[in-house]
C-alpha cells in the first residue's frame, strides 16, 4: 500500500509543486504579510477546480481566516484550513461501506478515458482480495475493444465472457446475469465509450441497466463512471447525465500520474453525492489505488508548517 | 460543442445592451463575466488574460457609432480577437504538408485516450478518398491490442496496414514501413504511435526517436476537445520535443467545449489541421477559424446586419438620431426611424441574422410587423400633422378619429402606435439602440403578442 500512496504522490507532485511555489506568492511573509487570494484563485483554478467550487473555497478559507485573526498571518494555520476544506468536500461523499461479496461493477464512461484499462486493473486488484472474478466485454462498438480485455484477461489471469459479433450489449448481460451463480463473484463488465451527448448510445447503457436490475438485487449491482483527470469542466456535464441515465454509485479517476490532478475530483464532490473509489496511476496491473480523501489532499497540498 | 460557451456569452452581451456606452467600468465588469465563462469552457487561464488584455486594448478608446450598441462594438471586437487567435499566421500551415518525394509522413502523438488511432483511420480515409494512396503504420505496442484496432480499421477503409513483426520495436517497424511504402504501393503512411503522457521521459524519448529517424513532414497532436487546464502543458512538453507542425480536435461532437482549442492555439499558435466530430470514418472536418469563431460567440450573422445597420446610417440621419437623443424623442423621429427600417428591408431577414435561440427568432419573426404593416404605421404617421408630430401629447379623441379616417385605420391602431413610440420613447433615454429598436418593433407592435 505504501508502494501505491508513493507512486501516487509521485504522480501529484507537479502539482504540489507548483501549489506549493504558489504558496510562496501567496503568503509573502517580508514585506506585507497578506494572503494574496487572487494568486490562490489562479492556483486552485489551473487544477481544474471550477470557478464557482473555488469561489467556494476561498469564502471559506476567508471566513476561516476572520474568525481566527490572530492567525491571519500564520501560514501553517492557512495551509491547514485549506487542507481541511478539501480533505472535508472530498469526504462528505465517500462514507460507504464495502463491496458486496457478490458484485457486479459496469463500468462506463466517454471515449478514452480508459475503461478497458480500468477493467483489467481491477479485475487484478480484487483478485488479490481473494475474490473470483469474471471480465465482461460489453463494448462491441469500438474495434478489438474485446481483444484488449482479452489481453487484459490473460495478464491477470481471470475469465472473461465476449459477446457475439454485433450482439447487443443487454443481451451480453442478460446472459452472463442468467448464469449468475450463487457462489461469490465478482464481474466486472467493461461497456462501449459513448459521449453523454449521443442520445441513442444513452439509452443503450439505460435499457442495460435495466435489464440488470431485473436480474440481480440492487445492493449488488455497482455503477462506476471512469473519468480522465485531463478532463476538464466537462466531466461535471458528464457525470451529471450519467448519473441522471443511470444512477452512479462511484467515480473511478484515472490517468492521476500526469500532471495537474484532482480539480474535477473537488468540483465533482461540490455537486453530487457519488463516492470515488479508485486512482488510475499509470498502466501497469498495479497501478490502481482505493480513493484516500486524506491521501489525496495531502499529496496534493504541501504539509503545513 | 460551443453551445455552452456561446450561451454564456450572449448572456453577457444582453447585459451590455442596457448599457449607454462603453466605459471602462462595464468594460471591467463583462471582462470579469467572460473570464467566468471562458474558465467553464476551459480556457487556460494565460490564455484568457492574454485574450481580455487584447479585448480590453481595442475596446476602450473606441468609438461607438451612434447607431450601434456598446454591445454589439464588443461583439465585433471579440469576435475578430478569436478569430485572429484561432488562424495562424501562415495561411498555408493548416493544410497537410505533402513530401517532395514520396511517401508523405503522418506522425501523430498525443495523451492516451486522445483517439490517435481513430484518427489515423479516419485521415487514411481522407486521404484516400482525395485521390492518395495511404497506408497505415501500428506504432503503439504498448496498449494491448492496439494494433488489432488499427487491423480492423484499416480492413474497413481498405488501406494497407504495417504491423511489428515479432520483437520489432515501434522505431523499427516505422524505418520499415517508410522503406517499403512505394513496393506497396502508399505514397503516404500514418504513424500511429502509443498514447504516453508529456512527462514519462522514456515514452517522450521513444517518440522523439522516431520523429528524427524518420523525419515526418508533419507532426500532429491529437488533443481532446474536452480536455482541461493541463493540455497547455502537456502540448508544450510535446511541442519542445517533437516540433510539431499542427494538432487535431477530437471528440468535438461533445457538449460545451472549445476551450482547449483556444489554449493550445493561444499558447502555440499551431495550426489546426483536422477536427474529428464522430467515431465514424467520415467524421474528420477541416478547421474553419471564422466559422468556430462565431460558433463560440453565437453570434450568427450578426455582423452583416452591424455592418448593414452601419452603412444606412447616412450622415444626416444620425444628426437626426442625434438631435432625437439630445432633446425629446417624438413622432417626428419616430416616422424617420421607422423609414430607415424599411429601407434595411425585411425585418423578417433581419431577425434572423439576429444571435439567439432559433425558436425565440421564429416567434419574434412571425409577429414582427411586415411591409403592409410598416405602410400602415407611416401612413398614420403622415396623416398627422408636423405640430402633432412634434407634440404627441395634442392628438385627442377627434384628432385621433381624423387621422383614422385619413390614413384608413381604426382609432385602436393610432392608439397601438402610440403605445409603441412611448415604450421607444422610454428606451430612447437610455440608449440609441437600432438593434432593441428592432426587437421592441418586433415585439411590441402587436398587442396580443405572447410575451417573451
Amino acid at each position: 500500500m505504501a508502494f501505491f500512496i508513493e507512486k501516487l504522490k509521485r504522480g501529484l507532485k507537479k502539482t504540489a509543486d507548483q501549489i506549493s511555489q504558489s504558496w510562496n506568492a501567496v503568503i509573502n511573509y517580508r514585506t506585507t504579510p497578506e494572503i494574496d487570494f487572487n494568486k490562490l484563485e489562479e492556483t486552485l483554478l489551473l487544477a481544474d477546480i471550477s470557478l464557482q467550487t473555488t469561489e467556494n473555497i476561498l469564502k471559506t478559507l476567508k471566513s476561516r481566516i476572520e474568525s481566527n485573526s490572530s492567525k491571519s498571518n500564520d501560514s501553517g494555520f492557512i495551509v491547514e484550513q485549506l487542507r481541511q476544506i478539501l480533505v472535508d468536500k472530498l469526504q462528505i461523499n465517500n462514507q460507504r461501506g464495502p463491496l458486496s461479496e457478490s458484485t457486479i461493477i459496469l463500468l462506463v464512461g466517454v471515449n478514452g478515458v480508459g475503461k478497458t484499462t480500468t477493467a483489467g486493473k481491477l479485475a487484478h486488484q480484487l483478485t488479490h482480495q481473494g475474490r473470483s472474478v469474471t471480465l465482461v466485454a460489453a463494448d462491441t462498438f469500438r474495434a478489438a475493444a474485446e481483444e484488449q480485455l482479452t489481453q487484459w484477461a490473460s495478464r491477470v489471469k481471470v475469465d472473461i465472457v465476449k459477446g457475439l459479433e454485433n450482439e447487443a450489449p443487454a443481451t451480453i448481460i442478460y446472459k452472463v446475469l442468467k448464469n449468475f451463480s450463487e457462489r461469490t463473484q465478482t464481474i466486472i463488465i467493461d461497456t462501449a465509450g459513448r459521449l453523454h451527448t449521443r442520445v441513442g448510445l444513452m439509452e443503450e447503457l439505460k435499457k442495460l441497466v435495466r435489464v440488470a436490475e431485473k436480474m440481480i438485487p440492487l445492493t449488488m449491482l455497482e455503477k462506476w463512471i471512469v473519468l480522465d483527470a485531463n478532463m476538464g469542466q466537462n466531466a461535471i456535464h458528464q457525470v451529471e447525465e450519467f448519473h441522471q441515465g443511470i444512477g452512479l454509485t462511484g467515480i473511478v479517476l484515472t490517468k492521476v500520474d500526469g500532471t495537474a490532478k484532482g480539480g474535477i475530483v473537488i468540483s465533482l464532490a461540490d455537486r453530487f453525492h457519488i463516492p470515488i473509489v479508485y486512482l488510475g496511476v499509470g498502466e501497469t496491473m498495479d497501478d490502481i489505488i482505493p480513493f484516500d480523501a486524506q491521501e489525496f489532499v495531502s499529496a496534493l497540498l504541501p504539509k503545513a508548517g | 460543442m460551443f453551445e455552452s460557451i456561446t450561451e454564456k456569452l450572449q448572456g453577457i452581451f444582453k447585459n451590455l445592451r442596457g448599457q449607454g456606452k462603453l466605459t471602462e467600468q462595464n468594460i471591467e465588469e463583462t471582462l470579469k463575466q467572460i473570464r467566468a465563462s471562458l474558465l467553464e469552457a476551459d480556457v487556460h487561464l494565460e490564455a484568457i488574460q492574454k485574450f481580455l488584455e487584447k479585448i480590453k486594448q481595442k475596446s476602450l478608446g473606441k468609438e461607438v457609432a451612434l447607431s450601434l450598441t456598446p454591445g454589439q462594438v464588443f461583439i465585433k471586437i471579440v469576435q475578430s480577437e478569436l478569430i485572429n487567435i484561432l488562424t495562424p499566421k501562415d495561411k498555408t500551415s493548416t493544410r497537410l504538408k505533402f513530401a517532395p518525394a514520396p511517401p508523405t509522413l503522418i506522425l501523430l502523438a498525443g495523451l492516451q485516450g486522445s483517439g490517435k488511432t481513430t484518427t489515423a483511420a479516419k485521415l487514411a480515409y481522407y486521404y484516400k478518398k482525395d485521390g492518395r494512396k495511404p497506408g497505415l503504420v501500428a506504432a503503439d505496442l504498448i496498449r494491448p491490442a492496439a494494433i488489432e484496432q488499427l487491423e480492423v480499421l484499416a480492413s474497413q477503409i481498405q488501406v494497407p496496414i504495417f504491423k511489428p513483426a515479432a520483437g520489432e520495436k515501434a522505431i523499427e517497424v516505422c524505418i520499415r514501413a517508410v522503406k517499403s511504402a512505394l513496393e506497396s504501393n502508399c505514397n503516404m503512411l500514418i504513424l500511429d504511435t502509443a498514447g504516453r503522457l508529456h512527462v514519462d521521459e522514456s515514452m517522450m524519448s521513444e517518440i522523439t526517436s522516431i520523429a528524427q529517424r524518420v523525419k515526418p513532414s508533419n507532426i500532429l497532436f491529437v488533443a481532446d476537445a474536452m480536455a482541461g487546464q493541463d493540455i497547455v502543458r502537456v502540448v508544450t512538453t510535446f511541442h519542445n520535443k517533437l516540433h510539431l507542425t499542427g494538432t487535431i480536435l477530437t471528440k468535438a461532437d461533445s457538449d460545451a467545449r472549445g476551450g482547449a482549442i483556444l489554449s493550445i492555439t493561444s499558447t502555440t499558435e499551431l495550426p489546426i489541421l483536422f477536427v474529428g466530430t464522430s467515431e465514424k470514418m467520415d467524421g474528420l472536418e477541416p478547421f474553419y477559424p471564422d466559422r468556430i469563431a462565431s460558433r463560440i460567440l453565437g453570434m450568427g450573422d450578426i455582423l452583416t446586419l452591424i455592418e448593414k445597420i452601419e452603412k444606412n446610417n447616412e450622415k444626416q440621419q444620425l444628426d437626426k438620431l442625434k438631435l432625437a437623443q439630445a432633446k425629446s424623442f417624438n413622432l417626428n423621429h419616430f416616422l424617420d426611424q421607422l423609414r430607415q427600417l424599411k429601407k434595411m428591408g425585411s425585418l423578417q431577414d433581419m431577425i434572423s441574422m439576429l444571435p439567439g435561440d432559433v425558436q425565440m427568432k421564429n416567434q419574434i419573426a412571425q409577429n414582427a410587423p411586415n411591409e403592409k404593416k410598416f405602410n400602415q404605421l407611416e401612413a398614420i404617421l403622415l396623416s398627422m400633422t408636423p405640430q402633432e408630430r412634434q407634440f404627441p401629447q395634442l392628438l385627442d379623441g377627434s384628432r385621433k378619429k381624423r387621422i383614422a379616417q385619413g390614413s384608413g385605420t381604426r382609432p385602436e391602431d393610432i392608439n397601438i402606435l402610440l403605445k409603441q413610440y412611448d415604450l421607444m420613447k422610454k428606451m430612447m433615454k437610455n440608449e440609441n439602440h437600432a438593434e432593441k429598436l428592432l426587437r421592441q418593433m418586433g415585439m411590441n407592435a402587436f398587442p396580443k403578442r405572447p410575451p417573451f
